[in-house]
């Protein structure tokens, strides 16, 4: 009994705790992920279903626990990347700008600490990424664009199978102390 | 209001983000402007970066190449004591990089050769667009390249210069759904527009059913769409039929086939004809055989002597059957004697004619006394005897002594 009470508290400071990351990190990362989209894919053409921008966004967001710090991390990546692509500025940017948002939403509430959460995280919010900016293509600039629910769920299960990894290794970036 | 702001900031900010964005997007959309400040921003921090990744991943390759593959090669050595697959190794080590050179050169041959002016670039990435139907090439407007401008290899046309900053400029290919561009085909001169759909082949729109179009027919650029200068290939029909209102033309791009990692970027274009002839079936210009060397003893037999054992064999029991007036094949006939030496030979083809120059007038017919195959043997050629006329095996014993 004494063990379970003591247990709530913990988890309380856990779920509290903002990660915080060096500026270097903050802008090295996120062009590093830009980076790797643009360039790695002409020579291994199925990384292209790689979300690598999407995935930092999330972690950032999780991290920081902060929605409006979410929301400026995932407007500034989203804008970045749309910069890089033909389509007008703010696609990319109003779809990252909610999963930025949401993600630190809900790292307000969980412990996005745990490997399985953050799968679980990560798989929601690549296929959210996908829809919402299939809906977006549709509503603003009228482009017919299809989306295939089975397809964009096994890209959101890879992506997911990759975040893990990839956040693990980026919370050795961490500032402690 | 304030506590209300206070109490709802997190919702205010999002909002605030998101109609900033959507206003950004109608603006663009709208007005078909550009927030140019941003892109420059963007394409000016990635590509440097990108270059110095293109650079460090060919260090890398070559390292890998130079090192790893010879270090192989002396393993290899080393394990079969064998200097023939070392030998080979290299062989094919070095075809490879003559491989790589000649793809280099071509490309500077066609560019010098090419009527247009042409800047040479390197594809440095892809878009963050999903399909990868856009590229990154390292030149941009401080190299003279200006958007519009026609992208190309020496197979064909690669894409258009989408738009242009200072280092670095974006190619739409030829397969984007939303490339298009003046077709004509080679053998009927009929026009179309070629349309990328988003994977490997492209199709040409606006042929009506009644115009001919052959499957196997080359696509050259008609200049209509004033980006591309006329003449350039395009690609080969694959698939030719009729459609509901026009026809389907699946054209396979020309300019994809040797690899899209140099292009040439078309600052000046020249309209050239339509050539007559399909790329690979364009008649080669060869040169005139050259003089026989009268040092050298090997054409020289080849032209009037026997070239091998077997043909002497032929042209001495062709001069023992004339000498014996023998005709090979006669049914009954019986065999000459195939063991006269030389000498007999040249005796006896002397007497029969001096006989034959005695024994007919010349007025008379030739045809009796005079065979066809008793003619002196300087006068046929060695190659003219029957081949049916020599036996494998010369007889032991004279059929008839």
């Amino acid at each position: 009994m004494t063990e379970f009470a003591e247990g709530f508290p913990e988890q309380g400071r856990k779920k509290d705790r903002v990660s915080k990351f060096n500026i270097g990190a903050m802008i090295g990362i996120p062009l590093a992920a830009i980076l790797f989209q643009v360039y790695v894919p002409q020579f291994i053409t199925y990384l292209s279903y790689l979300e690598l921008p999407l995935l930092v966004t999330v972690y950032f967001s999780l991290m920081r626990r902060s929605p409006v710090a979410g929301i400026f991390i995932g407007a500034g990546i989203g804008l970045a990347q749309d910069a890089l692509s033909r389509h007008p500025l703010g696609m990319f940017g109003i779809v990252k700008t909610l999963v930025g948002y949401f993600a630190a939403s809900v790292s307000q509430r969980f412990d996005v600490e745990n490997p399985m959460l953050r799968m679980v995280l990560a798989l929601f919010f690549v296929f959210f990424h996908e829809f919402f900016y299939w809906v977006l293509s549709r509503a603003l600039l009228g482009q017919a664009v299809d989306f295939d629910p089975q397809q964009k769920l096994v890209e959101a299960v890879l992506n997911a199978a990759v975040a893990v990894p990839l956040y693990h290794i980026l919370d050795k970036l961490k500032v402690t102390g | 209001m304030e506590a209300l702001l206070n109490r709802y900031r997190n919702l205010s900010v999002l909002l605030v983000a998101i109609l900033a964005q959507l206003v950004l997007l109608a603006y663009q959309v709208k007005s078909n402007g550009e927030v140019r400040l941003i892109r420059v921003w963007s394409v000016a921090a990635v590509t440097p970066l990108a270059r110095a990744l293109e650079t460090g991943r060919s260090s890398v390759a070559h390292f890998f190449s130079d090192y790893f593959v010879l270090l192989d090669v002396r393993d290899e050595n080393k394990r079969l004591k064998d200097e023939l697959d070392r030998i080979q190794m290299d062989n094919q080590f070095l075809r490879t990089q003559l491989d790589t050179a000649d793809r280099a050169r071509s490309l500077a041959i066609f560019q010098s050769q090419s009527p247009s002016k042409t800047v040479a670039a390197h594809i440095i990435g892809n878009t963050t667009d999903t399909g990868g139907t856009m590229v990154i090439v390292d030149r941009g407007s401080g190299s003279g390249v200006r958007k519009g401008m026609a992208v190309i290899t020496p197979d064909g046309i690669v894409g258009k210069v989408e738009s242009v900053y200072p280092m670095a400029s974006f190619v739409l290919l030829i397969t984007d759904p939303t490339f298009a561009a003046g077709v004509i085909s080679q053998k009927n001169h009929v026009h179309g527009t070629v349309k990328g759909q988003g994977h490997s082949t492209v199709i040409v729109d606006y042929v009506q059913n009644e115009e001919k179009v052959e499957q196997g027919e080359w696509f050259y650029t008609s200049g209509d769409d004033l980006i591309f200068p006329k003449g350039l290939p395009v690609g080969e029909a694959t698939v030719v039929r009729p459609g509901k209102a026009r026809k389907e033309i699946y054209v396979t791009p020309s300019g994809f086939q040797n690899g899209t990692e140099q292009v040439l970027i078309v600052v000046e274009g020249v309209h050239v004809p339509i050539p007559d002839a399909a790329p690979g079936e364009q008649p080669v210009h060869l040169l005139d055989r050259p003089p026989v060397d009268s040092t050298s003893t090997a054409p020289a037999a080849s032209q009037d002597g026997p070239e091998s054992d077997a043909d002497r064999v032929v042209d001495e029991y062709r001069k023992i059957g004339e000498a014996e007036k023998h005709v090979y094949g006669q049914r009954g006939a019986g065999a000459p004697n195939y063991n006269l030496s030389p000498s007999d030979v040249a005796r006896k083809a002397q007497d029969a004619k001096t006989a034959e120059s005695h024994a007919a007038p010349p007025s008379a017919a030739p045809a009796k006394a005079a065979p066809a195959n008793a003619a002196p043997a300087s006068a046929a050629p060695a190659k003219a005897a029957p081949a049916n006329a020599a036996p494998a095996k010369p007889p032991v014993k004279p059929a008839n002594p």
